[in-house]
């Protein structure tokens, strides 16, 4: 497998010179190519590690609220903002 | 040629939860300033963690079980990885290979047909930033608030069982309905508690195999403008057909000044949303009694109730719907029944009382209205005179019964009232009619 | 005064002896860093005013916190409230943060006091420190050559005594792997002991927060403080509090030490297996069983690792994106778009079950090993690195050589299992080599007494670098 250095610095919202993506080419490629020796294990009806904890079920009960920040330090990061809201430039498509 | 309709809907719930999904913060109200119910958790600011509202949890898998679904007793979280600016951590924290519920189903009739609609899924998820379009220093902006973001969001997917605009409107009230009944949603759709967005195609009929394509329509606010969508998506899509050709699948707005679907020019590939498991959170796991538990705290639900107050008080199907719309209205019939009883007064005539009158049931106890009924019955009935002409006509007939009550059998007067009703059937008032026959009797 | 040689318990003795105040201790300290730092460059930013204002309140007040008036340095991918948090990177070369992390306010809760946030490879990612936006920090030992990374303004900024001790994180050896090149303790704790919330994510399920200290009784009094759930990090085990320092002078007799066959491969440079030889035969003078175990798994934790962690990378760093805060995505360094999108492909579409979910499985395995080797030993012992620090430059250019300098870290972090590295002697160029002591999760308490015994008898953390 190859990775397309094109297609996934898209997908992961970066652009990248002419020049950085011919080194990333080599660089991701011949990383790929290592960790691709995983296919060679058996791994038939191994359980898929997510959480090596062990842990369940941790959560909080609804009953109180709290910790939230002061309107001035939510949007204290950065000096885009108009009426305390984050200012980007307009988006062609809504989401919604 | 005439198309089968094929629509699917994904609707998505905000739940009334004191705090937010993964945070403390409050679950704003739109009263709130911009950004200040935020924290770094919902801000996704560096370094922030989730922590999970038990609660949230819990009212999703009350929505699943009213919904009939299968309970996943071995769920979690996963991350659904895409950018967006009202999305703050760059993924959103959703469900997707063990959505808590699957394989549900929720019955409809529409034009006295009854039909199932299939329920694909009901999982948890949190909610994004909201989105505002201004205009600053002569450049065309967006705004964002992220007061919303992280609010616990329940998604529910239909199968694409509902074949036209009112299937789809009945489907939706009948689901508010109980997400109401549940308490734990307003559901309301002008706050924007319920947002939908249908998936529409058609196909030839006699064709069991579902279109190759479908569009879904974002931007719907209202019950009325589904029906409207799917009509005007309907008509598109069929001029397409006939003309030989296949709708694009899209992505479209609902504009509903113009009364029309408009394409938004989003991306003609599909999302790759790269799924995988929320390693900062430990699996959710549920117990066969915690289930249990959660369904018994589920009430009875509209459609139920409505087949039994129907049956029970020998009310029109009709009034026992418009009486289940809101459970605090069914409560109320259910009460004033009760009381009702001792006073004579028929569950039919409370039913169309309480419909007609539109009664505040909130601030009026249920007692009160049925004195109000009482009273009004009886200015519309007898008079003194008449009751007393017709009770001596009763004594004259039945002077044996007198007998045997003036000699102690005080239950013959049950049957002495009525004979009264019977002969007067404008009286109703037993109270009334008992009072004036002990007098007469004396 | 001199303080080069100062433990966090000889300072908390000399305020009990008022042999010197808070005010003096900081100032000491500062002195040194400004004397010292600009050309080691441990920290990228310092907090002197606050630090000297602290001090004075500490001196007027009554000690009471278990690190009352000791000065400590952070490593910047924590977040401090109002001080300068940049992750070393120029994404958030600017970023001033709203709040405070767990640990952040715990330590100072406890009376320690901050002098400043020390440099890192940008966005913890890299093992010579060679990756920061800030510039390189210099290994006091030998300044041409690296202090080890990720945490390499940690390591550099204890071995250099600009403080007594540092925070860190390890998701790959970032703690022990310094440590190791600096001639200090670097603790990487159980996974799920101490708190993640306000430290900048690296990879989620392998991320361990940690510290270093001159010596092991110092590390497990800093534990002492910074281990517990808090009701924000939810992969936190609600445990009941341990005292960690309990058993530091108990004897190591009969306890059984194994050592990874794996390990101790001709990978080994002859300076550490020299050094590792000489470190075994220490244990067994204090009456340890030293036995041989296997991981049978370790050739591939290195590639679980890097389908693993980049995919968990790429989605953590998702959030920068100029918006709320920091610079856009055009400010990331190399290193960090390589991991965005090594991650990004393994997690895709069609990708996934041949690489994550694969990933996911063969670290099934290796958790196994570290199980299966904890029934025959009470605790393993193994090198830190295959050689001594490397001179700046000499695997910059080559990520995947980089990657493979984990070997012998990475593994215990996919077991989620705690380790220590301990000074374990020099090279024939005076470079430091470290030791690691692995235990089940949870075992801090043995590690820090096999630690302490064996530091105890060794004495290497007695040794200064030349400044």
């Amino acid at each position: 497998m190859k990775i397309d250095v094109k297609k996934v610095s898209k997908l992961s919202n970066l652009t990248l010179t002419d020049k950085e993506e011919k080194e990333f080419d080599e660089q991701l490629n011949d990383i790929l190519h290592y960790i691709e020796q995983l296919n060679k294990i058996d791994t038939t009806a191994v359980e898929p590690t997510t959480q090596v904890t062990g842990l369940k079920n941790i959560t909080r009960s609804d009953e109180h609220i709290g910790g939230m920040l002061p309107p001035e330090e939510s949007t204290s990061g950065t000096e885009k903002k108009h009426n305390n809201m984050f200012v980007v430039d307009k988006l062609v498509e809504t989401n919604e | 040629m005439s198309y089968e309709t094929i629509v699917g809907l994904e609707i998505h719930v905000e739940l009334s939860t004191l705090g937010k999904m993964f945070c403390r913060c409050k679950n704003p109200t739109l009263a709130d300033k911009p950004n200040t119910t935020t924290c770094p958790t919902c801000l996704g600011l560096p370094g922030a963690l989730p922590y999970t509202n038990q609660q949230a949890i819990d009212s999703c898998v009350k929505i699943a079980l009213a919904l009939g679904c299968k309970i996943n007793k071995d769920s979690f979280f996963e991350r659904k990885n895409y950018f967006y600016p009202d999305l703050a951590k760059g993924f959103q924290t959703s469900q997707f290979l063990h959505p808590f519920g699957e394989h549900g189903k929720l019955e409809i009739e529409v034009n006295g047909t009854k039909k199932t609609i299939g329920i694909t899924r009901v999982h948890m998820e949190e909610d994004t930033g909201k989105l505002t379009h201004s205009r600053l220093d002569g450049k065309d902006v967006s705004l964002i608030d992220f007061n919303r973001s992280g609010v616990p969001l329940v998604e529910i997917v239909t199968e694409p069982d509902i074949r036209s605009g009112e299937e789809a409107k009945e489907f939706l009230t009948r689901l508010q309905r109980i997400i109401r009944y549940l308490n734990v949603s307003d559901a309301d759709m002008e706050k924007g508690h319920m947002r939908l967005e249908p998936n529409i195609s058609l196909r030839k009929p006699g064709e069991t195999k579902l279109p190759k394509y479908k569009v879904e329509v974002k931007n719907i606010n209202s019950f009325k403008f589904v029906d409207k969508a799917i009509k005007y998506e309907q008509k598109r899509h069929e001029q397409l057909l006939e003309e030989g050709e296949t709708p694009t699948q899209e992505t479209r707005g609902w504009n509903e000044f113009k009364n029309k679907t408009v394409s938004q020019r989003s991306k003609e590939e599909a999302h790759d949303y790269r799924y995988f498991p929320e390693p900062d959170i430990p699996p959710i796991e549920f117990t066969d009694s915690q289930i249990e538990i959660l369904q018994t705290q589920i009430p009875e639900l509209p459609d139920e109730r409505r087949k039994r107050l129907a049956k029970d008080y020998g009310i029109k199907n009709l009034d026992a719907e418009i009486l289940t719309r809101e459970k605090a209205q069914a409560d109320y019939f259910e009460d004033m029944v009760e009381i009702g009883k001792r006073h004579g007064i028929k569950a039919t005539k409370i039913a169309s009382y309480l419909i007609n009158k539109k009664v505040d049931v909130k601030d009026t106890p249920p007692a009160s209205v049925i004195k109000q009924i009482v009273e009004e019955e009886n200015i519309e009935t007898i008079d003194d005179s008449k009751l007393e002409q017709a009770i001596s006509e009763v004594f004259e007939q039945n002077i044996q019964a007198v007998k045997d009550y003036k000699s102690g059998k005080n239950q013959v007067i049950g049957f002495l009232i009525g004979m009264v009703k019977r002969a007067l059937p404008e009286a109703k008032d037993n109270d009334q009619i008992r009072k004036k026959l002990t007098e007469m009797l004396e | 005064m001199d303080i080069t040689n100062l433990t966090i318990t000889e300072i908390i003795d000399g305020y009990k002896e008022k042999k010197f105040s808070v005010s003096e201790i900081v100032s000491s300290y500062l002195e040194r860093i400004e004397k010292l730092n600009p050309e080691l460059n441990a920290f990228i930013t310092l907090d002197a005013q606050n630090a000297k204002k602290k001090a004075k309140d500490l001196d007027s007040k009554t000690p009471n916190g278990a690190l009352y008036g000791i000065p400590l340095g952070i490593k910047d991918m924590f977040l401090t409230k109002g001080v300068r948090t940049t992750a070393s990177s120029n994404v958030l070369r600017d970023y001033i943060p709203p709040y405070s992390g767990t640990v952040v306010n715990v330590l100072e809760e406890a009376g320690a006091i901050s002098l400043g946030k020390l440099n890192c490879d940008a966005w913890a990612h890299g093992s010579s420190g060679e990756n920061s936006d800030f510039g390189n920090t210099l290994n006091p030992w030998n300044k041409e050559r690296v202090p080890g990374g990720s945490s390499s303004g940690s390591a550099a900024a204890v071995a250099a005594s600009l403080v007594p001790f540092s925070t860190g994180t390890d998701t790959g050896g970032s703690i022990r792997l310094p440590a190791s090149f600096t001639n200090t303790v670097g603790l990487k704790p159980t996974y799920g002991l101490v708190s993640r919330y306000g430290v900048i994510s690296m990879a989620s399920s392998l991320d361990s927060i940690g510290h270093f200290s001159k010596t092991v009784e110092d590390s497990a009094r800093i534990l002492n403080v910074t281990a517990g759930a808090d009701g924000y990090d939810s992969t936190l085990a609600k445990r009941d509090k341990e005292n960690y320092m309990e058993d530091l002078k108990k004897e190591i007799k009969g306890l059984r030490i194994g050592i990874p066959k794996e390990y101790v491969s001709d990978a080994l440079d002859k300076d550490t297996k020299q050094a590792f030889e000489k470190s075994i035969k220490a244990l067994e003078e204090l009456g340890a069983q030293i036995i041989e175990v296997s991981l049978p798994n370790t050739d591939h934790a290195i590639a679980t690792y890097y389908i693993l962690q980049p995919s968990e990378v790429s989605s953590n760093l998702a959030r920068y994106d100029g918006i709320r805060f920091g610079k856009d995505r055009s400010y990331f360094g190399k290193e960090a778009k390589r991991r965005i999108m090594l991650g990004t492909f393994t997690l895709s579409s069609g990708y996934y079950d041949a690489y994550y979910k694969k990933a996911m499985q063969v670290r099934t395995l290796i958790i196994k090993d570290f199980k299966d080797a904890f029934e025959k030993a009470d605790a393993l012992v193994a090198p830190v690195s295959p050689t001594p620090a490397w001179k700046f430059g000499e695997k910059a250019d080559d990520p995947l050589q980089m990657y493979l300098s984990d070997l012998l870290t990475v593994p215990i972090n996919l077991a989620g299992v705690p380790a220590i590295s301990v000074p374990a002697g020099f090279s024939e160029g005076k470079l430091p080599i470290g030791i690691q002591f692995i235990g089940p999760h949870f075992s801090e308490k043995l590690l820090f007494r096999i630690g302490s015994q064996f530091e105890s008898k060794t004495e290497h953390y007695k040794e200064l670098p030349n400044l």
